[in-house]
């Protein structure tokens, strides 16, 4: 912790010019199409070239790059999950992250300023207490705070006990952290781009070519395309891309949104989340506070939420943080989140051979951008699930090998 | 914020309900013998679609009832609603 000291604002570079080809055409076929250009596609496009020699490949887009919950979430970073097989993911995830701009050759921003996690009774201390061991246990890096510890790291936190949900303890992941969500699908367009891949945006898929149960390539609104093996890595949409290829997942598509406050001095030099009080926030490097709330209930394709959620969220952040009160809340936007019934991704093979999925990210894809791609990529080169995304096969809804991750994914996302 | 018609009190604010997810998912008949395939159909498959939706609420606010709405997932656009055990509209797609 002794790195936490203040930061200053920061003077972003400037906006980049060309980074791949903007109108991109489809070739007629490839050896992998990829559909979804946000981060997880973009990833696993890149670790396609790069780590198996596949350059061959189209990444198809419906919009533009990025523009779906890769330009839509908070940017948060952790690994600090409960499960192993979480643990596996996510913290593999967490280990390309701190490297990836050199990799890439790419600023992302990627800042490991650390991710705290409220607690606000008893039984709370006790569930992340428990998940503090268990990362322990994992050989994932968690510390456990007294609120006076929090106050240190956080000083704006109120940790009065008279307030309606008391600090009382929270873990804290200090190579947790945040980076710019833009530049990091820039910087892994720009590698994959450098590296062969087609990024083909205003695309949208309208179905799939399918032979004796094999895919053979896709339809879209630019025409057929042929390709030898084909991953669905298009977060909300997912569930409509299955139903193409005739089968059914289990994902909920839900609106899950977020808002950013207008430019303020810095304030807070960490990531502060809260399952109980439903917050959690971190300020940009600009200055902006960056807030996220809990999804709305109902299923929806509309990327917008209700106003209640955000009224909800933010009085709560304005209890915790009663310097929050007097900040101009900006804008807030909404982004289409594909929920799994146990909270965690959905990765591997489907009933159609050569077809490939990745999703079920939900609230919290963001942070596993880099080991999404990675295990994606291998599982599509080799044609069988990699080691790190066996567990979260979709047959584990058959075999009841859930991985419930509710309550490490909860609100923070 | 919704507005939700609910067919007892009318259309009333999103904050009096809550969600029941899809409506007319019936519990298996002969669930004795169902394969673990037909389990987690039941259990965990629930549709998803883009545009017309048959779904349940409750009024918790309100009349504390269940019922069933036709909704559309684009735009949030309400069809009708209609009592349980009743004759299900068609959608209004």
């Amino acid at each position: 912790m002794a790195n936490m000291t203040r930061r200053r604002t920061v003077e972003l570079p400037d906006h980049p010019d060309f980074l791949w080809v903007a109108d991109q055409k489809p070739k007629k076929s490839y050896d992998v199409i990829i559909i979804g250009a946000g981060g997880h596609g973009l990833a696993t496009a890149y670790y396609l070239a790069k780590n198996h020699g596949i350059t061959n490949v189209a990444v198809i887009e419906k919009g533009w790059l990025a523009g779906g919950n890769m330009g839509r979430n908070t940017t948060i970073i952790r690994s600090n999950y409960l499960w192993d097989e979480s643990a596996g993911i996510y913290d593999h995830s967490l280990k390309l992250w701190e490297n990836l701009e050199e990799e890439v050759g790419y600023e992302m921003f990627f800042s490991q300023r650390g991710v705290m996690t409220l607690a606000h009774s008893v039984s709370d201390v006790r569930s992340k207490q428990r998940n503090f061991y268990a990362n322990h246990v994992n050989a994932v890096d968690s510390v456990w705070l007294t609120p006076e510890e929090v106050k240190e790291i956080a000083p704006i936190v109120n940790i009065s006990e008279d307030i309606r949900y008391p600090v009382m303890g929270a873990t804290f992941q200090p190579r947790g952290g945040i980076a710019k969500h833009d530049w990091v699908a820039w910087g892994y367009a720009k590698a994959a781009a450098d590296l062969g891949v087609d990024i083909i945006q205003n695309c949208e898929v309208t179905g799939f070519k399918i032979v004796d149960g094999k895919v053979q390539g896709i339809k879209t609104t630019q025409g057929d395309i042929a390709a030898n093996k084909v991953g669905m890595v298009a977060a909300g949409h997912t569930s409509v891309l299955a139903n193409m290829a005739g089968f059914d997942v289990p994902l909920q598509s839900r609106p899950l949104q977020a808002l950013v406050s207008e430019l303020n001095e810095q304030v807070l030099d960490t990531v502060i989340m809260s399952g109980a009080v439903h917050v959690y926030v971190s300020q940009a490097h600009k200055g902006e506070l960056v807030m996220g709330a809990g999804t709305d209930s109902y299923n929806s394709y509309a990327q917008r939420g209700g106003f209640h959620v955000i009224e909800h969220q933010l009085a709560a952040a304005c209890e915790l943080f009663p310097i929050f009160e007097r900040a101009h809340m900006l804008r807030t936007w909404g982004g289409i989140v594909d929920i799994a019934p146990d909270a965690s991704p959905i990765i591997g093979l489907t009933p159609v051979e050569n077809l490939f999925i990745n999703s079920g990210w939900g609230t919290g894809g963001f942070k596993a951008t880099p080991g999404s791609g990675w295990v994606m990529a291998a599982t599509i080169a080799n044609g069988e699930p990699d080691a790190l995304a066996k567990p979260y096969a979709l047959d584990r809804f058959i075999s009841g090998h859930l991985i419930d991750e509710h309550g490490a994914a909860g609100v923070a996302h | 914020m919704l507005h939700i018609p609910c067919p007892y009190c009318g259309p009333r604010d999103e904050t009096e309900f809550h969600y029941g997810s899809e409506a007319h998912v019936a519990y298996p008949e002969d669930s004795a013998n169902l394969t673990d395939e037909e389990w987690a159909k039941f259990v965990f498959i629930r549709s998803n679609p883009k545009g017309w939706m048959a779904e349940r609420w409750v009024h918790s606010a309100g009349c504390r009832r269940w019922f069933n709405v036709w909704r559309n997932t684009i735009n949030h656009e309400f069809g009708p609603s209609y009592k349980p055990f009743t004759q299900q509209p068609k959608s209004p797609a």
